[in-house]
């Protein structure tokens, strides 16, 4: 018995759903952050896979590149949700509701 | 035999620790689950002969990402507690059944060749060394690479427009009070 590709792809997908649902379930901003986390490094799992499973070191890239966008999109995440608690001190995003209708 | 055996350790961990990040009640509890998942991922990249990334990992994540995430979250403070009232009804079953079909339609999708891609006659072998992925990144990727640097540069503008001008009301209010 090998560990197949498939293996691999099954785990992440996994990972990946576990992070949705922490998106949908948690309250708290700085969790969501986390759970986004999780979903981007499985979905680096998936290239990195794909790249060995196709021979191609282009899928390396890609998951470089997603690694480079995850670093980008935290510094700001947390940089708005630093302004946003210190205007509102806290964390929770059901409180943040001035523009509902 | 070795890898299936380092694989289901591994897997185990890397599941327990991304559950305990969605579950945890203490964010800095999340953060520890989330370590966990990315350093196994870590190894994981080593199996899949990626080095290079696998160092990367290690570097960017479960350094400089994490200890970010642990600097705001001791910053923000961990004492107060989440309101774990629904404000969308049956949102968290809605979420159970959302994830699990997520998860089914992902795993059923990766088991087709059209989507993985393989073939029956295996592939060439991959180094993940530094050189092979920087040669890709230097050669075929030099305006992907490039524009990651528009990409960064905007970030570190943007966190520091929006730590000097993100608070006005806060200095409104503190100016009125201090007299």
């Amino acid at each position: 018995m090998t560990v197949t590709i498939g293996w691999y792809m099954s785990l992440a997908a996994v990972l990946f759903a576990i992070g949705a649902a922490g998106v949908l379930t948690r309250r708290n901003a700085l969790v969501m952050f986390m759970s986004v986390e999780l979903m981007l490094n499985s979905v680096n799992l998936t290239f990195i896979a794909a790249a060995k499973e196709l021979g191609l070191v282009e899928g390396q890239v890609a998951a470089l590149f997603v690694m480079v966008v995850a670093a980008a999109e935290v510094t700001i995440g947390l940089a708005i949700l630093v302004a946003v608690f210190r205007r509102r001190a806290s964390a929770n995003v059901d409180e943040l509701s001035e523009l509902k209708g | 035999m070795t890898e299936v055996v380092l694989f289901v350790i591994f897997a185990a961990v890397a599941l327990t620790g991304a559950v305990v990040m969605v579950t945890a009640k203490n964010p800095v509890y999340s953060a520890m689950g989330l370590l966990t998942t990315m350093f196994t991922m870590a190894l994981f990249y080593i199996l899949l002969d990626a080095h290079f990334l696998a160092v990367v990992q290690i570097l960017v994540y479960a350094g400089a990402v994490m200890t970010l995430f642990l600097f705001v979250i001791m910053m923000i403070g961990v004492d107060k507690k989440e309101d774990t009232a629904e404000t969308i009804p049956f949102q968290r079953g809605l979420t159970v059944v959302v994830g699990a079909g997520l998860a089914a339609v992902v795993i059923m999708a990766g088991r087709q060749a059209w989507v993985t891609g393989s073939t029956a006659f295996g592939a060439p072998d991959l180094n993940g060394t530094i050189e092979t992925v920087s040669d890709a990144l230097f050669g075929t990727w030099t305006v992907a690479f490039l524009s990651t640097v528009f990409l960064l540069t905007i970030a570190a503008v943007g966190t520091v427009a929006l730590a000097m001008f993100g608070t006005p009301q806060l200095r409104d209010t503190k100016s009125e009070e201090a007299p």
